[in-house]
């Protein structure tokens, strides 16, 4: 996993830590049942205070990405199978207004834009 | 949870100075930077911890019990770092540690030598001889070698290079595993509690300014810029350490997010660092 903070970002660094973690969660870079990083060993490694990756770790706990067991250590929680979907589809939805923001600023009408759409999909069959 | 640190309403008076009303909770597991210019009272305050002084009112309590009434006890458990020298200065380092460890019931000779090694400290020297980085590398191999579970440190990187600056918050975090320990030192070299700090405490003239966790200070403080108009229309209320320059002015606001909404679009924000923090607060500043 690999985690990388910004001193300088406007986003505060737990935030920051959250993020990327909910992201590796989501693309699978962090599968279920993997063991993270304790909150004090985490913040030692990015050199950042203990409250803050107790901070974040709470709120991905809160949120349901992780679990926190006492004595043993902090998990990546089973994820519910539908939302990680739904996560998944978004980012998808997301990629796709980039790329019809970006054809349409060249002036590509909807029917090349398919054509592409429809050449890049098969291509990997 | 008992605190590791607890001071309550500690006072001492000497002529010029005096310290009023100092509050503050370290609980285990965290380190606590206490900054302040210097002359803020910093030094004094640790000195009261460490019952080198007398003080003239109020309550210390270090593990829970009262730091006087069980002295002996409470200072086996801590390990501490001065600024200033109070060793033997023409004996050995290793003279001086025989010296030192029979004062602690939990001495630990392997932890010594390993950090004596790690520190490169010169065993054999006389104590006259080390370089004011060395003396701290001592002093401080000794506060780490009798379990101690507060560390208490007075300016302990004054002095001292970048390089072994880093080496010592390197040594802190690993301390720091371990959630029963503690840290509290004083620095005016802020930018070593940037990144390690969980509390800030910060001390002027003698009085707690402020005292709370580090996040809270990077989130909610912001140092802002902007036209000098928006002082002369808005007045100075809320401003802190405002100096102005031809062209407009600059300050600190304690709440980034309330003045973003009022003037977001004619000021420009920026996130502080300790430093910033100290350096407005201690300034004189210039109203419209």
């Amino acid at each position: 996993m690999d985690i990388v903070i910004s001193n300088s970002s406007e986003k505060p660094i737990y935030e920051q830590i959250t993020t990327q973690i909910k992201d590796a969660i989501i693309k699978g870079v962090l599968k279920e049942a993997e063991i993270l990083p304790s909150i004090r060993s985490l913040a030692k490694e990015l050199k950042i205070s203990v409250i803050t990756t107790k901070r974040a770790y709470d709120e991905l706990e809160r949120e349901g990405f992780i679990s926190i067991v006492p004595g043993k250590g902090t998990f990546v929680a089973a994820q519910n199978k539908d939302l990680l979907r739904e996560s998944r589809i978004r980012i998808v939805e997301e990629k796709l207004i980039e790329a019809v923001e970006a054809a349409k600023s060249i002036g590509l009408s909807f029917d090349e834009l398919l054509e592409m759409l429809k050449l890049l999909f098969e291509e990997d069959d | 949870m008992t605190a590791i640190l607890e001071i309550k309403n500690l006072r001492k008076e000497y002529k010029d100075f005096s310290l009023k009303d100092i509050n503050l909770t370290l609980e285990k597991g965290f380190i606590m930077g206490f900054i302040g210019p210097n002359g803020a009272g910093k030094s004094t305050t640790i000195k009261l911890i460490l019952n080198l002084v007398n003080k003239d009112g109020g309550e210390i309590n270090i593990f829970g019990k009262d730091n006087i009434a069980f002295e002996k006890e409470v200072k086996n458990r801590i390990g501490f770092v001065l600024d200033e020298g109070y060793y033997y200065e023409e004996i050995t380092v290793r003279e001086m540690k025989s010296i030192i460890a029979h004062f602690y019931d939990r001495w630990d000779e392997g932890a010594f030598k390993k950090y004596a090694k790690d520190f490169g400290l010169p065993i054999e020297k006389k104590i006259r001889e080390l370089s004011k980085g060395m003396k701290m590398k001592f002093s401080l191999a000794i506060a780490l070698s009798h379990d101690a579970e507060l560390l208490i440190m007075d300016e302990p990187t004054s002095g001292l290079d970048p390089v072994v600056r880093s080496e010592l918050l390197d040594i802190l975090s690993d301390l720091m595993q371990d959630e029963n320990k503690g840290v509290f030192f004083s620095t005016h070299i802020t930018s070593d509690l940037d990144k390690i700090a969980d509390y800030i405490t910060f001390i002027n003239n003698g009085e707690i300014i402020f005292s709370t966790t580090k996040d809270d200070i990077m989130d909610n403080f912001g140092v802002v810029k902007g036209p000098k108009e928006l002082i002369r229309n808005n007045g100075s209320n809320g401003f802190i350490g405002i100096r102005e320059n031809q062209y407009g002015f600059e300050a600190l606001v304690q709440n980034k997010e309330e003045f973003r909404k009022l003037y977001g679009d004619i000021a420009v924000i920026e996130k502080p660092t300790l430093e910033d923090i100290m350096v407005y607060y201690t300034r004189r500043g210039i109203y419209a």
